[in-house]
């Protein structure tokens, strides 16, 4: 089971790793590559030549794009760049923290459910009837419940995440626990608490960092879906779900509306799940073996 | 002469669990009624085929298994029933060595903390103490000191196999258990290992309760010998004894299938004949009487009792204990 790496009887130096990891998982290269790009132009928006994004103009309505407005405007003269960078931040900041949310939460109940037996049966009924129910009309129905904004909008794709996290811990703490090196801590004395801590979590990390990646990319398309249909973020924000939705009706006079943030929202998904192919490839020794 | 360790009776039974609601529908009697003793400074070893308890009865001691029934006492005070704390407290004199080197490290420590993790759990020591305590005992089972750094990924069998012994030696236990502590190993290998935990039992004083299914392995080893079948001990007594003149049917069996470099010896080998009845449903009588070759009908319905047949020597045979004399083969 072990991750037997050859003997190298040659020093291998950090920078040396660095190019041997490119060149065996360029899958990695190519997601971490486009998703930083994605995430800087999200941060960098107001350094970006970008002018302010809900600034209306009905004059320049839907222009097709061109030199002062590189993705053209919208139905209410808004410039589109604008609007794409800006939405990123809201994609983005929505992916990146119900990916860390559901993995918070899922890891501890994970870990809860895999070492008490009677929270087990109870919590992970719960976990399988949350599942039945497609994640979108759950997250749907959670924000029909609330008031539309950001926050409940994470609030609602993360509880419908949260399942999937949760069998994955499970699955992985249950053949931890009959492991020998757990029986040999508590045979040594160990505590609980310390043995998930220092034998269980670490072998744990690995396909939770996988399992992250695709749920960052889950929830951005979620969150493109609840703005779209009008169920998530308030129409006065821009994200990429809002624009989309408010170009449609335009779409055969003004088709660059909804092309730049479905271009955007197509490349970002795409660059997060590239990098968790890749990380997933990296961290599991089996698949690593056939490279 | 006090015992270290005195197990009474012990029985550990796993329910079979059937249907929805997961009632009991049998049990498996996987040690059914073991008692033998272990003195200061004295080797065990516990023998058996597959599946008959062997593993199950050390398991039972140290607690990591849940035990049915019986009395273990280590230093006359009683462990069988221990809450948590006294538990914890107890594991300091009773320690393991487990089976397969492979899995028993876990496999994103160093080997430095993982001979450290009992030293930790106990706080017996500061960090400078416990670095130096680990590379004591890294260096008294043989290894070189810079594996304190290193992960078990990066050693062989045999030396994880004494990596787990310095974490058992870790906090100076008086009793280890050692379950099956070579059966994973190379030939060559088992020997270095065995020997030296004989020469850590000569240093340290230290009693092993030693598991295996190797009769050779624990000839070597052991100070006394305990034959188990299907749950129970079926003998035991002096290694000597035992390996000149086997009173019970079965380990003159396991005797014999113990090879001798010897081509020109012309031995009886003794075959049994099925396979292990199963322990939820053991047979009536004495458990051995469907593979015994001298089986008759008392040994049908009347189990033998394990009665001392000469001093210090044990069998659970009815042959045995009713002429004392023993069984021509």
């Amino acid at each position: 089971m072990a991750i037997e790496t050859a003997a190298a009887p040659i020093r291998v130096t950090p920078p040396m790793v660095r190019r041997r990891l490119w060149r065996r998982h360029p899958t990695i290269l190519a997601g971490a590559v486009i998703l930083a790009v994605m995430v800087l132009a999200a941060l960098l928006a107001p350094w970006l030549g970008t002018i302010d994004p809900t600034q209306l103009s009905p004059i320049r309505r839907l222009r097709p794009p061109s030199e002062t407005y590189w993705f053209g405007t919208d139905l209410l003269g808004r410039d589109v760049y604008s609007r794409t960078l800006y939405g990123g931040r809201i994609s983005l900041f929505v992916g990146f923290t119900v990916a860390t949310l559901a993995l918070a939460a899922g890891l501890f109940l994970g870990l809860v459910t895999g070492f008490i037996r009677p929270v087990d049966g109870i919590l992970m009924r719960i976990m399988d009837g949350l599942m039945a129910i497609p994640a979108i009309l759950l997250a749907i129905a959670l924000v029909a419940l609330t008031q539309a904004s950001v926050q409940n909008v994470i609030i609602a794709i993360t509880i419908a995440e949260i399942p999937r996290v949760t069998r994955l811990v499970r699955s992985v703490v249950l053949t931890l626990r009959e492991q020998p090196f757990v029986e040999a801590a508590y045979a040594t004395g160990t505590r609980l608490p310390v043995i998930l801590v220092r034998h269980i979590l670490p072998n744990t990390l690995a396909p939770l960092i996988v399992q992250g990646t695709y749920i960052c990319a889950a929830a951005i398309i979620a969150e493109s879906i609840l703005s779209f249909i009008g169920a998530g973020t308030p129409p006065t924000v821009p994200t990429w779900g809002n624009i989309i939705a408010e170009g449609r009706s335009y779409f055969q006079v003004a088709p660059h509306i909804i092309f730049f943030p479905a271009l955007f929202l197509s490349l970002t998904v795409l660059g997060v799940n590239l990098l968790g192919d890749g990380l997933r490839d990296l961290l599991d020794p089996r698949l690593a073996s056939r490279h | 002469m006090t015992q270290l360790l005195e197990v009474r009776d012990l029985k550990t039974y796993f329910p079979i669990r059937k249907g929805l609601l997961r009632r009991t529908a049998g049990q498996v009697k996987a040690v059914d009624g073991v008692s033998f003793t272990i003195a200061p400074g004295e080797t065990l070893g516990l023998v058996g085929e597959s599946g008959c308890g062997k593993s199950t009865v050390g398991r039972s001691i140290l607690r990591l298994l849940p035990l049915t029934a019986g009395e273990v006492m280590l230093n006359g005070s009683r462990i069988d029933h221990l809450p948590p704390a006294g538990l914890r407290s107890m594991r300091r004199e009773l320690q393991v060595i487990f089976q397969d080197p492979y899995s028993s490290l876990s496999p994103r420590l160093k080997v430095g903390a993982i001979i450290a993790e009992p030293l930790r759990n106990f706080g017996v020591a500061s960090r400078d103490e416990i670095r130096g305590r680990v590379r004591d005992l890294i260096t008294k089972v043989g290894l070189r000191p810079d594996a304190i750094d290193r992960y078990p990924h990066q050693f062989s069998g045999g030396q994880r196999q004494r990596i787990g012994i310095a974490r058992a030696l870790a906090l100076n236990p008086k009793l280890i258990v050692c379950d099956e502590p070579v059966s994973a190993l190379d030939v060559s290998v088992q020997a270095q290992v065995v020997n030296l935990l004989k020469d850590l039992q000569a240093e340290l004083g230290l009693s092993y309760l030693f598991i295996a299914h190797d009769m050779a392995v624990v000839e070597h080893v052991s100070h006394r010998i305990a034959v188990m079948y299907l749950g129970k001990i079926v003998e035991i007594g002096e290694r000597r004894q035992i390996l000149a003149e086997p009173l019970h049917p079965y380990t003159q069996a396991l005797l014999s299938a113990v090879p001798v470099p010897n081509p020109k010896l012309q031995r009886r080998r003794i075959v049994l004949k099925g396979d292990v009845p199963s322990p939820a449903n053991p047979p009536a009588g004495c458990r051995f009487h469907t593979r015994c070759p001298y089986t008759f009908d008392r040994c049908r319905v009347e189990e033998p009792r394990l009665d001392e047949v000469r001093p210090g020597r044990s069998a659970a045979c009815h042959l045995a204990s009713a002429s004392g004399t023993q069984l021509t083969t």
